[in-house]
């Protein structure tokens, strides 16, 4: 069994698909796909609403539908896949170890490697709901794949707290499978999810949406009973006499998404704590020399076919790493960092090495809160680069500005900042 | 005629486990039994984890004696039966003199009881041995005989060793009520019936209830109008569990200065790298209510503060409490019924119960022994239990293990890295898992920072295929935690 390989992406779900694609369009011969599941597409495959694929294929697509276009273009590029095995472990030299029954426990060598796990969801434990532990206390996504994959049902009587999109698309399927979704509470004044799902999730089924409100308490020794909810102040802590109980069997949270870096951590890439992701230069490289990042790896993604845009740029960059037998050193002066500034939660990348940079850079970033009728603010040691109007700005939705090279140039050696200027300030 | 087994053990938590485990060295016919629906579903799988070295209990008390004895024989036990279990040593940590005389308390206490390698500790050594503590620790007791254990893991395999060597066990089984009368030589023989109306029948019973100690031990009284001389008061406690992230903030047990409620809150790793942080100590009515509360963990993360400021919450994985059977003698309570020499009583098992179990086992033996039971050895006594560990093998063993054994060679739970082989195992093992949550216990698929998201529907499968039962049949957890329905099952409702 040949064990070397130009390429290696761990995961088969969209962002592993389109890296793998790239790096072979670029160049890259020997490209290994490893897939932890029994087939290729990750969680799309669970996924089997549509809209998907409007930006991309500028079509309307389920989920599943989605992942087949990037799997059939497999075909023919002799790009190889193994599903059905885990990765254990991705050295700094560019090791990976894996393992499934028909291969055993074995080494794979890369030149590089694209880390594409994609994320999993927060729990209950994540944000500590008090109360009893009963059965019916799901994360929106394990609910999913028991009805989608599975064929089951996980209750008739069902509360949702958390406005992401998972949260909202599973109001409508478990009301098009016949339960009753009594409300959808969100911890936060707005919702973290696409203002579409909103409208064809709850609004189109009546289900009311509680706005600041979250879980204080769950009820049931053995399955769920009850679940309390409180509304929150300003602090987003629980205002006492707001409890209203909903007698229900199913509680769904879609409280957030953390991306799955353990693989990360151990083959020592640095992390960025507010994306909980690998911090990257503008191709998707870590901080360690041909390992890249890209998907919800790297940062949680609201729609798939950025997805597939950033992986493109990673799965390029992979091939071009090793066609060229590395990138050159990139010194502190053609170094430009990218930082959140006011109002802005995160960006990627972190940097930019200015002279690998073709036309621009794209950074991709999300705010914090809501904002309207405001400004994008790009700045440099205080000087203002570009200013952005904006209507409406919202946490779910990611925003990205673009830096053309002569910006970066100027920059070079410098922190670019990205915030957002509101009316009041100055 | 139904079958009279010597022994009938009430209670299937550590100390149950550890008594059939003891028993079943002897030509006896030994039932372990519990109202729930496997082993370990009480405090013994609800608590800090911890094998504590023996220096807390007053000296000449019952628990410092079987706390000692019990901490020297875990570890023996522990690598016979395969159980995680790591002697990491402990510190009580002190913030002021007041603390300082606590600590030269507990010093001179462990003497007294025979604590292997008390020392009292100042600031520099404790900064040294633990970066991560508190600037304001000013001195510390180490105590390097104290360890971390999979509690729910080592009471399962107590029990599995238990039944191996010949021991039953009857789960689903509530006592509710015992009677007794007199056998041919004049003994008593006593017949258990259960909440659901079943009966078996013992010639000695042992109490081993937990919380619910009490209640068993008013029923060991047969009526008579004399004192019980203990009470319960069961007093809740309530953890964080953080990820792995967290588990190298410490390499030591770390305790505060104990108080009349307990041991204080305690910052921990745990046997799986995980960070355990808490309890506080509340006395509750309901011993079965292990609901958890927002004042309480804020109390516990506010109080653990002053051991450090480390810890990152965001990385908590998941909130539990486990109710202590605490009571109001103090110590435990090891002795017959005052009315009946083959009711024994092992009651109040609190804190360090899990650290005394095994000497509370011979204890408990000795005892059924002078009831006038006979304890004659067996010839073969199997001391051994086997488990594969995916996750410890190094690349070599695993290569191997997965060469000749291919289902070893499919990660179901990523978390915990956990193979199908050794999910397969667990639900295979001598006492049969119904749940996810007993899936869990004895091999560790579900525990980690996803806590099931992702393994959970894929162990569901197994248990479905494996045991021949339907999805609407696997539980989470306790009966009644049913999962999943079938489409075309209406009894949702």
């Amino acid at each position: 069994m040949n064990r070397n390989y130009d390429v290696i992406v761990v995961g088969g779900g969209p962002a592993g698909l389109a890296a793998a694609l790239e790096a072979n369009k670029n160049g890259a011969e020997r490209v290994l796909i490893i897939e932890r599941d029994k087939e290729l597409g990750g969680i799309l495959n669970q996924c089997i609403h549509n809209g998907f694929g409007l930006h991309y294929f500028k079509e309307q697509l389920t989920g599943p539908e989605y992942a087949q276009r990037f799997i059939d273009m497999l075909e023919g590029t002799g790009i190889e896949v193994k599903t059905d095995t885990m990765v254990l472990s991705v050295t700094p030299d560019k090791k990976v170890w894996a393992m499934n029954t028909e291969d055993g426990y074995c080494c794979f060598n890369a030149g590089a490697v694209v880390l594409a796990m994609g994320c999993r969801e927060r729990t209950r434990g994540a944000i500590s709901i008090p109360g009893e532990r009963p059965s019916g206390v799901f994360t929106a996504g394990t609910a999913q794949r028991y009805i989608n994959i599975e064929g089951y049902m996980v209750g008739k009587k069902v509360l949702i707290l958390g406005s992401g999109d998972i949260g909202l698309i599973m109001a409508r399927r478990m009301t098009l499978e016949g339960a009753k979704v009594l409300a959808v509470c969100e911890l936060m004044p707005y919702s973290n999810g696409l203002k579409r799902n909103i409208a064809q999730c709850l609004d189109d089924y009546g289900i009311p949406l509680y706005l600041s409100h979250t879980v204080t308490d769950i009820k049931g020794k053995n399955r769920l009973e009850s679940v309390t909810v409180s509304r929150v102040d300003e602090n987003l802590a629980p205002i006492p006499g707001t409890e209203i109980e909903f007698d229900c069997d199913t509680l769904l949270l879609s409280v957030g998404l953390i991306p799955e870096n353990e693989l990360s951590r151990n083959a020592g890439v640095p992390i960025d704590r507010r994306t909980n992701g690998a911090v990257v230069w503008q191709d998707r490289q870590t901080e360690i020399d041909g390992i890249f990042a890209c998907g919800n790896v790297l940062h949680v993604h609201d729609l798939v076919d950025f997805v597939t845009k950033e992986s493109m740029i990673a799965g390029r960059a992979a091939a071009e790493y090793v066609k060229n037998g590395g990138f050159p050193e990139t010194t502190a002066e053609n170094t430009v960092s990218l930082a959140a500034g006011n109002g802005v939660s995160y960006v990627v990348p972190q940097k930019i090495a200015v002279e690998r940079t073709e036309k621009f850079v794209e950074a991709f970033f999300r705010v914090r809160t809501t904002y309207k009728d405001s400004e994008i603010v790009v700045r440099a040691d205080g000087e203002e680069l570009n200013v952005i109007k904006k209507s409406q700005l919202l946490p779910a939705e990611m925003e990205r500005v673009v830096l053309p090279k002569a910006m970066l140039q100027k920059a070079a050696g410098k922190e670019i900042t990205i915030e957002v200027r509101t009316k009041g300030d100055n | 005629m139904d079958k009279i087994y010597d022994v009938v053990i009430i209670g299937a938590g550590v100390t149950g486990c550890a008594i059939a485990r003891e028993l079943s060295r002897y030509k006896l016919s030994v039932l372990l039994t519990d109202k729930e629906n496997d082993i370990s579903c009480g405090a013994s799988r609800a608590n800090s984890a911890i094998i504590h070295a023996g220096y807390d209990p007053e000296p000449g008390s019952l628990m410092a004696q079987l706390n000692v004895d019990g901490n020297r024989m875990t570890g023996d036990i522990c690598e016979k039966l395969n159980v995680p279990f790591k002697r990491i040593g402990a510190l009580v940590l002190a913030f002021n003199d007041e603390d300082m005389e606590t600590v030269e308390k507990l010093y001179r206490n462990g003497v007294a009881n025979g604590v292997p390698g008390v020392e009292i500790i100042g600031r520099e050594k404790l900064r040294e041995l633990e970066p991560n503590v508190s600037e304001n620790a000013v001195g510390a007791l180490l105590s390097p005989s104290a360890g971390i254990i999979n509690p729910w893991e080592y009471t399962i395999a107590l029990a599995e060793n238990a039944v191996e060597n010949g021991a039953e066990y009857k789960l689903r089984f509530e006592t509710a009520s015992i009677t007794r009368e007199s056998g041919v030589d004049g003994a008593s023989i006593f017949t258990l019936t259960s909440a659901k109306d079943e009966t078996v029948k013992a010639r000695c019973i042992i109490n081993a209830a937990g919380v619910h100690s009490e209640e068993i031990a008013r029923l060991g009284l047969f009526g008579e109008d004399v004192e019980l001389g203990f009470r319960t008061i069961p007093s809740k406690g309530q953890y964080f569990l953080l990820d792995k992230t967290q588990g190298t903030l410490f390499s030591r047990v770390m305790f505060q200065c104990p108080s009349k409620v307990g041991k204080g809150v305690l910052v921990s790793p745990t046997v799986h790298g995980n960070l355990i942080v808490g309890p506080d100590a509340v006395d509750v009515d309901d011993p079965d209510n292990t609901c958890t509360t927002s004042d309480a963990l804020a109390f516990i993360r506010k109080t653990a503060s002053l051991t450090t400021d480390t810890v990152s919450y965001r990385d908590n994985i998941r909130n539990f409490s486990g109710i202590r059977p605490n009571t109001d003698r103090g110590d435990f309570v090891i002795e017959p019924s005052p009315v009946e020499a083959r009711f024994i009583n092992s009651a109040g098992i609190k804190s360090p119960g899990l650290s005394s179990a095994p000497a509370i086992a011979v204890k408990v033996a000795e005892l059924v022994k002078e009831s006038g039971i006979e304890l004659a050895e067996k010839e073969s006594f199997v001391e051994t239990r086997e488990v594969v560990r995916f996750r410890e093998l190094d690349n070599e063993e695993r290569a191997k293990l997965v060469a000749e054994h291919p289902e070893f060679g499919r990660i179901i739970c990523r978390c915990e890295t956990i193979t199908e082989g050794e999910i397969l195992a667990a639900i295979h093992s001598p006492i049969t898992p119904l749940s996810l949550d007993a899936v869990k216990r004895r091999c560790g698929a579900g525990l980690g920072r996803c806590q099931g998201g992702f393994c959970g529907p894929r162990v569901l499968e197994f248990l479905v295929r494996e045991l021949g039962i339907s999805p609407n049949d696997v539980l989470k957890d306790l009966d009644g935690s049913w999962i999943v329905k079938l489409r075309d099952d209406e009894t949702t409702n």
